[in-house]
């Protein structure tokens, strides 16, 4: 070791740095900057959700929209639209990396120190909120070239991309209930089971009222098709429909309300695992 | 043994309210009263009391699975005691977790670090967490890089790290709010001799210079006899001894003695305790390990009366007590044999 290194430097004003508890944003910022950063760091968390989204968005139109140039005035790409941004945030979260945490240690680091639990989750939850924005990007994009205008105009656009958000959020309490409850990555990615019904189960490519009785049915069960519904109304209605986008913001809150009870149930049984490993 | 409390850590506020720093024990960075852990039927510690004053480096030396980490990580407030009770830095950890954990820096056995963050994030999300201004950490930051000597690797991902670099960064991690007490849960397992040394110098330092109360566990005994003002030896989840090296060594005797014999060293146990001087002979396998008050004037006796017994000798060393001699009378094993048999690899 050399000399220069061999002491510490002792704040010359006497000024002793102490610790104190960070404050509830202050640790969700933290913990959600952290998120955000590994974000390009792992591109295989996002890039394939954005391949798949625009796979499907431009299959899909290639395939059907002959069928559906009978009906004149409406256009199949701003209809499949919805279904393309569905595919492309939902699943998309960081639960994955949190497993990592779990089985490398990483959570009891930050489980040592004065952070809040909470904060733990809601913050990569935030960062999943930012992220899932951001995928909407490419498709809106792609969209735009295929001659999509939105009926509700550019705030329309903002309305559309806060709901696809709020959705992959919702969807990605499951994520987090499953990683916090298991530890394992393989669990986690069976999240997907709950990906086909809920994006395959719906009017996903055509109109509800076109889908066959059984479906018919079962759609009329699914949140998502009335998330469906309130992004469509954005891009397909002339201005705002109110009741929609309530019908929308209703089914997000409920599979939310479910996935969120899930995750910090499972949260509180980490914890608690964790202090009685 | 102390009133029992319950598993609290999960149900405790996470901040807890300041309250009362506890001064029935004034003095003490650290102070556990029958402290026990369980997991199943198995007592993974068991009944451990400890008095460490402020400013003390404490090692807590012992074999694989005695009882060190799972002690560590109770008074970390990570796992909750099954019975007992301890107060670090005068807050109950059971009750005042979120206290005790602002003022407690801590590097666990396994460096858990994220290999795609840079050293810079870790100790920046490090001290976020630990509520540091900008200021306070830009200042702690420098501080820090000086004492870890990691320069410009700080910028690079961890992954592309050495063993001993992220040793010293988990320390770094550890020390990034300046806490009272630091928590060094076997910091050199694993490490080189150089990156060795190179630790124990930086805890001696953090220890005279800041006056960190440092609890250090260790399965190196030469570690504990270097670092530490104190050593507590624990085997089976119990403390079976407790003092300064130099007193736990002089307990054995002022000298030891160890012949090597072939065949069975028990069969020659009998003569050599008749040795004039000898104060007490342990024999395991081969070897025979003889306290005595002066190796040198006892060492002819014990070769005359090995040399008439039913055992040939290889050979016969004089040398002064280890930690391990300690160890061994204690517990009838060496620590290194010990730590062979629990981990085969």
């Amino acid at each position: 070791m050399t000399a220069a290194t061999d002491t510490i430097a002792i704040p010359a004003s006497g000024e002793v740095i102490r610790a104190r508890p960070a404050g509830f944003g202050h640790d969700l910022t933290s913990i959600a900057g952290r998120a955000l950063r590994a974000v390009p760091r792992d591109p295989a968390a996002v890039v394939p959700p954005v391949f798949i989204a625009l796979f499907f968005f431009t299959v899909n139109i290639a395939t059907l929209s002959k069928l559906t140039g009978r009906h004149p005035g409406f256009s199949y790409t701003a209809f499949e639209m919805a279904t393309a941004i569905l595919l492309g945030v939902t699943g998309v979260s960081r639960a994955p990396a949190l497993v990592l945490d779990v089985q490398t240690g990483y959570l009891d680091r930050l489980l040592l120190t004065p952070v809040r639990r909470t904060a733990i989750l809601i913050g990569h939850m935030a960062a999943d909120v930012a992220v899932a924005a951001a995928l909407t990007a490419p498709i809106l994009i792609l969209g735009a070239i295929l001659g999509v205008r939105f009926g509700a105009g550019p705030l329309g656009v903002a309305a559309f991309v806060l709901l696809a958000s709020l959705w992959s959020l919702a969807f990605a309490g499951f994520g987090y209930a499953i990683a916090l409850k298991t530890g394992n990555p393989a669990a986690v990615n069976s999240t997907f089971l709950l990906f086909f019904p809920f994006l395959f189960l719906t009017s996903s490519y055509v109109p509800r009222g076109q889908l066959s009785g059984w479906l018919s049915t079962v759609a009329g069960f699914n949140p998502v098709t009335y998330l469906l519904g309130g992004l469509r109304s954005l891009v397909l209605g002339n201005g705002w429909q109110w009741s929609q986008l309530a019908q929308a913001l209703a089914a997000i809150a409920l599979v939310g309300m479910i996935s969120m009870i899930m995750c910090f149930a499972a949260l509180r049984g980490r914890v608690k695992r964790s202090s009685q490993a | 043994m102390s009133t029992l409390i319950s598993a609290a850590g999960s149900s405790a506020p996470e901040i807890a309210r300041p309250g009362p720093r506890l001064t029935v024990h004034p003095g003490y960075a650290v102070y556990a009263e029958g402290l026990v852990r369980h997991f199943g039927g198995r007592r993974a510690v068991d009944e451990v009391d400890l008095r460490i004053p402020a400013g003390e480096i404490y090692g807590f030396l012992g074999p694989n699975g005695a009882g060190k980490s799972t002690t560590v990580r109770m008074l970390c407030t990570l796992l909750a005691p099954t019975g007992g009770r301890a107060l670090v830095a005068g807050y109950d950890v059971a009750t005042q977790p979120g206290q005790v954990r602002l003022r407690i820096g801590v590097a666990l056995q396994d460096a858990a670090l994220d290999p795609r963050q840079t050293g810079i994030e870790l100790l920046r999300l490090q001290g976020r967490l630990y509520g540091l201004s900008n200021r306070a950490l830009a200042r702690r930051m420098a501080e820090l890089g000086d004492l870890i000597e990691l320069g410009d690797a700080l910028g690079r991902p961890i992954g592309t790290y050495s063993g001993g670099m992220k040793r010293r960064l988990d320390l770094a991690a550890a020390l990034v709010h300046n806490p009272e007490i630091v928590f060094l849960d076997e910091p050199t397992t694993g490490l080189d001799p150089a990156s060795r040394a190179r630790v124990w110098t930086e805890i001696r330092r953090l220890n005279q210079q800041l006056g960190m109360t440092i609890f250090l566990t260790t399965q190196y005994l030469e570690e504990a006899d270097e670092l530490a003002h104190r050593v507590g030896i624990i085997d089976h989840g119990s403390i079976v001894a407790e003092g300064t090296p130099a007193d736990l060594k002089r307990s054995v005797g002022a000298d030891v003695i160890v012949a090597r014999v072939d065949g069975d060293a028990a069969a020659a146990r009998p003569a050599v305790e008749a040795a004039p001087g000898v104060r007490s002979v342990e024999a395991h396998g081969s070897e025979l390990v003889i306290a005595t008050g002066d190796g040198a004037a006892a060492i002819s006796g014990v070769a005359v009366a090995l040399a008439g017994g039913a055992v040939a000798v290889r050979d016969l060393t004089l040398r002064t007590p280890t930690l391990d001699d300690v160890f061994l009378e204690l517990t009838g094993t060496h620590i290194e044999r010990k730590n062979a048999q629990e981990d085969p690899s």
